[in-house]
C-alpha cells in the first residue's frame, strides 16, 4: 500500500473485520473480507450487502440563480440527457463527454431539492470537478462533497435499511430521498452497480461508521469488498469506465443510447447542444460500426480484459475484450467487449487471444444475469 | 524432502520425482481459485518459464517451473475443482509431478523454516 493512500470515513472499521486492502484511485479500499469474493458475491445475490464506495466523488451543483431550472440547462450542455424534466426526488444515468463524443467520465444525477447531486467514478473525480468548473461557474456553485458513501445492495437490502427508516420501502429504483438514518441527515437514492435492488446512501463523513456497524448488525448484511463489486456489475453488464468505456468509446457503440432521449435527438426539443452531438447523433441515425457485447467463453478458463478477439482461429483481430473474469453466479467465465456490428449478434461464434492460443467465445446477451431492480 | 521457492511453491522430493504445488500463504493471496491450467504430462519443463496458470475471479496468475525437467503426472481432480487448490493446497490441491533433471537443483532451495521466516 502507498504510504500516501487515502482512507475513507470506514478505513478503521475494514481493518477491524480483517478486510485486505489495496490501493484503488489513490484509496486504501477493501477489496474483500476474510469470508472470501466468491462467498461475497453470491450473499449480495442472495440476501444483502454493504460496500463502502465513499473514495467516489460526490458533487454538487447549484445554481447561482436561485433557479434550479437554471442548473439544469447548464448540466444539459455537458450531459446528452434530460436534466431539465428529471423530477426533484429522481436520479438518472449520464456521461460526460468529449467534442468527439467520447465518454469522459459515467455518471449518476440526483434532483434532490434545489441542487443537483452527482456521483462520479473515484479515479476520475478530481477531473470531473475540475472539468465541471471550468465550464458551469458561471451559472453554478460547484462543490465537492465531503461525505462517506455506502451502498445496501440486495434482495434484502430493503428489510435492512427499513430498520432504520421504513419509509425506503415506498422507494422504487431511481428514487431519492432526504432521511433521517440514527440522526444523520442522509441522502438515500435506490440505485446501484450489482444488478440487485438496493441503495446507495450519502451521509456526513463522521456519521458513515455508526450506520455501517447499525446495519452490519443485521445478520443478512454482510460486508462486501471491490472484488465482489466488480464481478457483480459484470453480471449484470454494467460498464466501468476505464475498461468497458473511456474516451475513445462513445455511448452509441457503448450500448449506452437508452440514456439518450428523445428530446435530446434529432427533431427533439432540445436536441444535441451537449460535446459530441454532432457525431452521437450521427451515430444514432446511422448505427455505431462496432458495439459492446456480452461474451461467453466457451471453455473454463476466464477470458479477461486486454484479449484481444477474432473472427475465427486464423484471421485479424476484430476487436478486444475490455472486461473479463469469473461470474460466480453463473459459475462460468464470463466477459465483455466491442466486436464490429456484423459480428455482435448473440450466438455468433470468436475466438479470444488467452496465453497464445484462440480460445472460443459466444456473443451473449446482456446483462448474464437478470436485474433485481424495484421499478413497480 | 519438502522445499520452497521464493515463488511461493512447494516441492516434495522422492528420488528424482517432486510433486510441486502453491503454497498455503500463496492461495490464502490468490483467493478463490475458479481455473486451473496445468501442463501436459511428457512436457518439457524449463525452471523459471511458465508451467501453469491460477485464476481467481479476479486475476490470471502464473504458477513458474521451480526446476528444470519433465512432467509425469497432472492433478486433474485439481483441474476439475479448481476451489481444493485454495482449501488444500499442500495437500489435495497439489498440481504436478516432475522428473528432474538434476537433483542437485534442490540444493538451493528453501526449507520449511526458511520459507514460513521469508513468507512473513
Amino acid at each position: 500500500m502507498p504510504s500516501d493512500a487515502l482512507h475513507t470515513p470506514l478505513h478503521a472499521l475494514h481493518l477491524c473485520l480483517g478486510a485486505s486492502m489495496l490501493p484503488f484511485a489513490g484509496y486504501a479500499m477493501p477489496v474483500q473480507y476474510p469470508v472470501g469474493l466468491l462467498k461475497e458475491h453470491l450473499h449480495t445475490r442472495a440476501q444483502a450487502g454493504l460496500f463502502d464506495v465513499s473514495h467516489m466523488g460526490q458533487i454538487r451543483l447549484t445554481a447561482r440563480s436561485g433557479d434550479r431550472a437554471d442548473a439544469a440547462r447548464a448540466l444539459e450542455t455537458l450531459l446528452p440527457i434530460d436534466v431539465l424534466g428529471l423530477a426533484p426526488g429522481r436520479q438518472r444515468y449520464g456521461m460526460l463527454l468529449n467534442a468527439s463524443g467520447g465518454i469522459l467520465d459515467d455518471l449518476m444525477v440526483a434532483q434532490c431539492g434545489d441542487s443537483l447531486i452527482l456521483v462520479v467514478n473515484a479515479a476520475n473525480k478530481a477531473a470531473d470537478a475540475a472539468y465541471l468548473r471550468a465550464h458551469l461557474t458561471e451559472t453554478c456553485e460547484i462543490a465537492v462533497l465531503p461525505r462517506a458513501l455506502l451502498a445496501l445492495q440486495g434482495p434484502g437490502a430493503e428489510a435492512a435499511l427499513a430498520r432504520l427508516a421504513p419509509e425506503v420501502v415506498a422507494m422504487r429504483f431511481m428514487d431519492v430521498r432526504v432521511l433521517d438514518l440514527l440522526g444523520a441527515s442522509a441522502l438515500v437514492t435506490r440505485s446501484g452497480y450489482t444488478g440487485e435492488d438496493g441503495f446507495e446512501i450519502s451521509v456526513p463523513e463522521d456519521r458513515a461508521e455508526a450506520l455501517a456497524e447499525a446495519l452490519l448488525t443485521d445478520d443478512t448484511v454482510w460486508p462486501i469488498g471491490l472484488g465482489a463489486r466488480d464481478s457483480l456489475r459484470l453480471e449484470a453488464g454494467l460498464c466501468l469506465h476505464g475498461a468497458d468505456i473511456d474516451a475513445t468509446t462513445d455511448p452509441v457503440e457503448a450500448g449506452l443510447t437508452w440514456a439518450i432521449p428523445a428530446i435530446r435527438r434529432r427533431g427533439g426539443a432540445r436536441a444535441g447542444g451537449f460535446p459530441g452531438a454532432g457525431h452521437i447523433l450521427d451515430a444514432i441515425a446511422t448505427g455505431p460500426s462496432r458495439k459492446r457485447v456480452g461474451l461467453r467463453p466457451e471453455s473454463a478458463a476466464p477470458v479477461r480484459g486486454g484479449a484481444t478477439l477474432f473472427a475465427d482461429a486464423t484471421g485479424e483481430p476484430i476487436g478486444h475484450v475490455t472486461s473479463g473474469g469469473f461470474g460466480p453466479s453463473l459459475q462460468a467465465p464470463i466477459a465483455m467487449g466491442y466486436l464490429p456490428v456484423a459480428l455482435a449478434k448473440a450466438g455468433t461464434r470468436v475466438f479470444a487471444e488467452v496465453r497464445g492460443k484462440r480460445l472460443p467465445l459466444v456473443v451473449s446477451a446482456l446483462p448474464f444475469v437478470p436485474a433485481g431492480f424495484k421499478r413497480a | 524432502m519438502l522445499k520452497f521457492t521464493a515463488e511461493h511453491e512447494w516441492l516434495a522430493c522422492e528420488g528424482d520425482v517432486a510433486t510441486v504445488g502453491i503454497t498455503t500463504h500463496a492461495a490464502e493471496q490468490l483467493g478463490d481459485l475458479v481455473f486451473i491450467e496445468l501442463p501436459k504430462v511428457g512436457a518439457r519443463l524449463v525452471k523459471g518459464e511458465a508451467a501453469a496458470v491460477v485464476e481467481s475471479v479476479k486475476a490470471a496468475s502464473d504458477v513458474y517451473a521451480p526446476v528444470s525437467g519433465e512432467v509425469t503426472e497432472v492433478n486433474d481432480a485439481a483441474v476439475a475443482d479448481p476451489a481444493s487448490v485454495g482449501s488444500d493446497p499442500q495437500g489435495a490441491g497439489w498440481l504436478y509431478r516432475i522428473r528432474l533433471d538434476d537433483a542437485s537443483a534442490l540444493d538451493g532451495l528453501m526449507d520449511a523454516a526458511a520459507y514460513a521466516d521469508f513468507a512473513k
